[in-house]
């Protein structure tokens, strides 16, 4: 699986350091050295509290290496706008698929399937079974 | 018959309403909501406008795919993209046609308002922009003015429910008691339709 081009994971958050903060989480729990493409898309254009559609298409587009592209979202408007692009049909690169799953959780198992050599369908599973971790 | 001139002229007239109503607008979504909506719209619709008058669309279809587009990407909160899916599938389904008439724009708002209804996961009486709009679509059929009067008494009727979607659903109960800034706004954009209408003026009936 070494030739194989990496998943890119998109991280949609309200919050800009929310977003960072979690992208830099998985990509340092995957490991040292893990060439996955992990771009936070996080808060309005301008620095504010929301969701950006620019940030995100930027950031798909930074991530995408061919093999797909796994988006997860925080909230509200993150989810809806997400969503709208991919309605769009032309705004996130081919193979952009929203993930339904828990953030920070999710990211983590997203990032580090994806380090695996998985594909799409993989990386989209992992993070959606970040859901039924529980904690106590 | 309906052209281009008609719909950027309902785009322009919401446009200067929600500048207008913006502050009332926040203030309904203080209690229940993060108190940005009337902010948010403006700021959107203001990107509407100021595109809309740098270069003109030259069909129905396409005033609305472009507005919708661009508040997908300037809103910032929930209300852009589902505004934006509003429009722009409102737009897609009037098709690429120069003029059209009242009876394709009532159908083409309904397959906008499904749109809406598929992505938010809103139904009629979940408190949401969706209470304004479906008794607004189903009043077009009669006349402009008997869809705004619809679409307002939808707003005021959402006061009493219990949210069920966005942010004002994690009050609960609480919610309760409260007009739905979302149906408000929405309220906006099918008076701004009506007075695009009275605008045109009889002679063009």
């Amino acid at each position: 699986m070494s030739d194989a081009k990496p998943v890119g994971i998109v991280l949609v958050s309200h919050s800009a350091a929310v977003a960072a903060a979690v992208a830099e989480l998985a990509k340092g729990l995957a490991g040292a050295g893990a060439a996955v493409p992990v771009a936070p898309a996080g808060g309005t254009g301008s620095g504010g509290l929301g969701t950006s559609a620019e940030l995100i298409a930027a950031a798909a587009a930074s991530v995408d290496r061919g093999a797909g592209v796994a988006v997860l979202t925080d909230l509200g408007s993150a989810v809806l706008t997400v969503k709208a692009l991919l309605a769009e049909g032309d705004e996130l690169p081919e193979h952009t698929r929203l993930v339904d799953a828990p953030f920070v959780e999710g990211a983590v198992a997203a990032v580090v399937t994806a380090a695996a050599g998985a594909d799409l369908a993989a990386v989209e599973a992992a993070a959606a079974e970040a859901y039924t971790y529980r904690k106590v | 018959m309906l052209d281009a001139d008609f719909f950027r002229r309902w785009m322009t007239v919401t446009a200067a309403s929600v500048d207008r109503e913006a502050q009332r607008l926040t203030a309904l979504d203080s209690p229940i909501g993060d108190a940005d909506h009337g902010s948010n719209l403006q700021r959107g619709f203001a990107a509407v406008r100021a595109a809309l008058e740098k270069e003109p669309p030259a069909t129905p279809g396409a005033v609305l795919t472009q507005s919708g587009r661009l508040l997908v990407s300037t809103v910032g909160g929930a209300s852009g993209p589902l505004y934006g899916t509003l429009l722009r599938r409102t737009g897609k389904a009037l098709g690429d046609a120069t003029e059209v008439d009242e009876r394709q724009l009532a159908e083409a708002l309904r397959a906008g308002v499904d749109a809406v209804m598929q992505l938010g996961g809103a139904a009629a009486g979940d408190k949401t922009m969706i209470d304004a709009l479906l008794p607004a679509v189903d009043a077009l059929g009669d006349s402009f003015a008997a869809a705004r009067t619809a679409a307002e008494e939808g707003a005021v009727a959402t006061t009493p429910l219990r949210a069920r979607k966005g942010r004002a659903s994690y009050l609960g109960e609480r919610s309760i008691g409260h007009q739905d800034p979302g149906a408000t706004s929405a309220a906006l954009l099918i008076a701004g339709l009506a007075d695009a209408a009275s605008d045109a003026g009889a002679g063009d009936e």
